[in-house]
């Protein structure tokens, strides 16, 4: 009801153009000037791309829901941001795989001109059915709005006990080629070669976010991770490219080190590392190792951000198995929406969401069934609703 | 030909099983017959007669190993070895080579080790350091070369808790093998165009299948239940899906051992969360160095873990978890527990199972005391007082 309240109220005024030109005409006034410092810092960067162009406006973002416990923690999301009237209309489609004109399974036209307008969706958990003919959904959305580095934030959540406390990572992985180029072959019977490919541009572009994600966030230290000992050419391509961004960075620090390191270091001592950058196969395992560190796919977002918009998800599997019973853990996928929230530079309403999030987490009542409580998803929302104010 | 390759592959590790007893009963008791039985078999499996004459065994019993210090912190913990060694009157003659790739102009050839690990069958290894560039060009590290030369496929790593030694998790004992001849290590690389450089990753079914053998093999004979194959064959389908295929193919050889397969994400994401249940894992190259260092990690770092690499002839002994530990050379601060446990599998492996068992209780006691602690391990003590420790507690 308030989103339609709010959507009403603001409808007018977010689509005459008359704002939007009066927004422009003021901005290098106001960065220009010391006075308009305060009224800059409500401001979005306009460089970022799906960003809101003032922070008053609703936006819209698609959704897709997703399958297996998708739509549930999906509409679990939707309550809580709903009950902290966060200025967010949703716009929901479906992804299932129709298929093309070209015979191939794919996702719909309209899931794709949704994205492409909005410039930024949250995503449940999506199945990729076995089997040939079908492209992985994730793949294709990835490849359609070119999200090109991958986020995730790992860190220790007060209330669910791991053997590691003190874990605040964020890795950050290039997501479009490397190992995962897909181009494989057999060249003779019994002898395959794939091949992993890595390029100066994809690895600049994922350095330079590295760095500006370090700096956007305050953080002090951001590590390449590589194999460039073993692969010489391709790894030190990577590695060039970080220590050139580095340069550029010099209020961040950088240091390298080997794949093999970070692993044996991580489980020693995860508060050595900060932020990581690293090529696309290791930024895989990485990224699901330190949620494992946190406790887990359940409790860690992923944000996937690209040239055309962002994307953020839940990591997470569909579990079909539970699914419809009112016992998924939205967690992941609320975590996810607060990252949203904050790149839509809605900081006020992110802190205000995470930090309800985090009470009920630390009050451990009514957590569900995968964090070793008995709630229901139902009653872990309702719980986080009311911890609101 | 399945059936064919493993009739002869079994003939050849008793073989070599067979060798290594006549090794040391040669070594008890010079009777001529025991030598010859030794030769005969050896014979068997080489029509080089020579080679075999002269088992790693010279005159008066005394065994011949090939010794490479290493770079790093390798050099002092080798010495801690021979400490030991020589404290424990263990009847093993070191042949040492100073082989290293970021010191060219000192290394020793790769030939001359080659020859050398070949002819004594078994050598103990300090940790090689593989810089990101190399002055000549090459893109083969010396490392590869190395194993590629004594086809060193199969890299043990048997990762365990230790007694006293303080950690997250507890009671952990896997057996991690890793292919080590392919995969993302072939060194086949090259640059398209400027800015553009492709990285072959080579995955074979031969290569395969004789390292999923090799893990249902070892898994039989230390009495393990399950073997863990991980991979990435959803997203690499031709070349991990190969290797998985080599595997389920060998499982059904394998009726008693369980056997599971796992993504490598996945798989290093349960390894954190409860490595209790990973039991034998194989793994393809890549794979196998992220699992060994992350297992390793979880028992008390690079220091404490020992492995092996073993061809169809010989076996290098060398630390679990390969770090130079540059950081510490000359302070003689690093833990030598790995090293040790490394010598004492050398002489179990070459049939001085006493001796082995020496070792290990040893570095037991000294564990369990935990007086002697070296840095890594929350303790002050220098490499060289952990050393003593152990030749104290030699009985």
């Amino acid at each position: 009801m308030s989103r339609n309240y709010i959507k009403e109220l603001l409808k007018p005024f977010r689509e005459s153009k008359v704002v939007d030109g009066l927004m422009r005409w003021f901005e290098p006034v106001g960065s220009g000037d010391t006075v308009g410092v305060r009224a800059r810092t409500n401001e979005a960067p306009t460089t970022r791309s799906g960003v809101a162009q003032y922070s008053t406006g609703v936006r819209r973002v698609t959704l897709i829901p997703g399958h297996g416990i998708g739509p549930e923690i999906t509409v679990a999301v939707q309550k809580i941001f709903e009950a902290a009237k966060v200025p967010i209309e949703w716009d929901e489609v479906d992804v299932t795989a129709v298929r093309g004109p070209d015979g191939k399974f794919g996702i719909p036209q309209k899931a794709i001109d949704s994205v492409n307008a909005n410039k930024i969706g949250l995503k449940g958990p999506l199945m990729t059915p076995v089997g040939k003919g079908y492209r992985s959904l994730n793949l294709a959305l990835r490849k359609e709005f070119d999200l090109y580095a991958n986020v995730r934030p790992c860190k220790s959540l007060e209330g669910i006990k791991t053997l590691y406390d003190n874990v605040d990572v964020v890795t950050i992985r290039e997501n479009t080629e490397g190992e995962y180029s897909g181009i494989e072959h057999e060249i003779v019977d019994g002898v395959v070669q794939s091949i992993k490919l890595i390029t100066e541009e994809a690895s600049k572009r994922v350095a330079e976010f590295a760095f500006q994600f370090a700096r956007d966030n305050k953080r002090k230290k951001v590590t390449a991770v590589h194999k460039a000992n073993i692969m010489r050419m391709s790894d030190g391509l990577f590695l060039r490219c970080c220590r050139e961004l580095a340069t550029k960075y010099p209020d961040i620090r950088f240091e390298e080190r080997y794949l093999d390191t970070v692993c044996l270091n991580m489980v020693q001592d995860p508060s050595k590392f900060d932020v990581l950058v690293m090529p696309n196969l290791y930024g895989d395992i990485m990224s699901d190792m330190c949620s494992g560190l946190v406790g887990g796919l359940g409790l860690t977002p992923s944000g996937n951000i690209g040239k055309n918009g962002a994307l953020f998800e839940s990591v997470h599997g569909t579990a079909p198995d539970i699914a419809g019973k009112d016992m998924a853990n939205p967690t992941a996928l609320l975590l996810s929406a607060i990252m949203m929230l904050r790149h839509l530079q809605l900081n006020e309403h992110a802190d205000r969401v995470q930090n309800a999030c985090y009470t009920v987490l630390r009050e451990g009542k009514s957590l569900t069934g995968d964090l070793g409580g008995t709630g229901k998803c139902s009653e872990y929302t309702n719980a986080i609703i009311s911890k609101l104010n | 030909m399945s059936l064919i390759s493993r009739n002869i592959f079994r003939a050849l590790v008793q073989g070599s099983q067979h060798v290594g007893k006549g090794v040391h009963t040669s070594a008890v008791n010079t009777k001529e017959n025991v030598c010859f039985a030794s030769q005969s078999i050896g014979t068997l499996r080489s029509p080089n007669k020579n080679q075999f004459m002269q088992p790693n065994a010279s005159k008066e019993g005394r065994i011949k190993c090939t010794l490479i210090p290493g770079d790093g912190v390798g050099p002092e913990l080798v010495y801690s070895v021979q400490e030991v060694f020589k404290a424990a009157g263990i009847p093993v003659d070191f042949e040492s080579f100073f082989f290293s790739e970021v010191n060219p102009t000192l290394s020793a050839p790769l030939e001359d080790v080659v020859n050398s690990i070949t002819r004594n069958k078994i050598c103990i290894k300090g940790i090689l350091a593989t810089p990101d560039f190399s002055h000549t060009g090459e893109l083969q590290t010396l490392n590869m070369k190395l194993r590629n030369a004594l086809d060193l496929y199969a890299n043990v790593v048997h990762v365990k808790s230790l007694p006293n030694v303080k950690c997250r998790h507890h009671d952990v004992d896997c057996i991690i093998i890793r292919e080590q001849t392919e995969g993302e290590y072939s060194a086949l690389e090259h640059e398209s165009v400027p800015g553009v450089v492709e990285c072959l990753k080579i995955i074979t079914a031969a290569k395969s299948e004789r390292i999923a053998k090799f893990a249902f093999d070892y898994a039989v004979k230390m009495g393990r239940k399950k073997v863990t194959a991980v991979h990435k064959a959803n997203i690499m389908k031709l070349g991990d899906g190969l290797f998985l295929r080599s595997c389920e193919e060998m499982a059904k050889l394998y009726p008693r051992i369980q056997f599971e397969k796992m993504i490598v994400d996945n798989c290093t994401m349960q390894m954190v969360s409860n490595p209790n249940q990973f039991d034998v894992m194989v793994t393809p190259n890549l794979y196998g160095n992220i699992v060994d260092n992350l297992a390793s990690g979880l028992v008390g770092g690079a220091g404490v873990v020992a492995g092996a690499s073993y061809s169809a002839e010989c076996a290098v002994f060398e630390q679990g978890a390969r770090h130079i530990f540059s950081g510490a050379v000359g302070k003689n601060i690093a833990n030598p527990t790995a090293m040790l446990l490394c010598s004492a599998n050398l002489l179990s492996h070459v049939n001085l199972p006493t001796y082995s068992r020496m070792i290990k209780n040893a570095i037991n006691t000294v564990l369990k005391d935990g007086k002697v602690r070296t840095k890594d391990l929350g303790g002050q003590s220098t490499t060289k007082d952990f050393t003593y420790a152990v030749i104290h507690c030699l009985s």
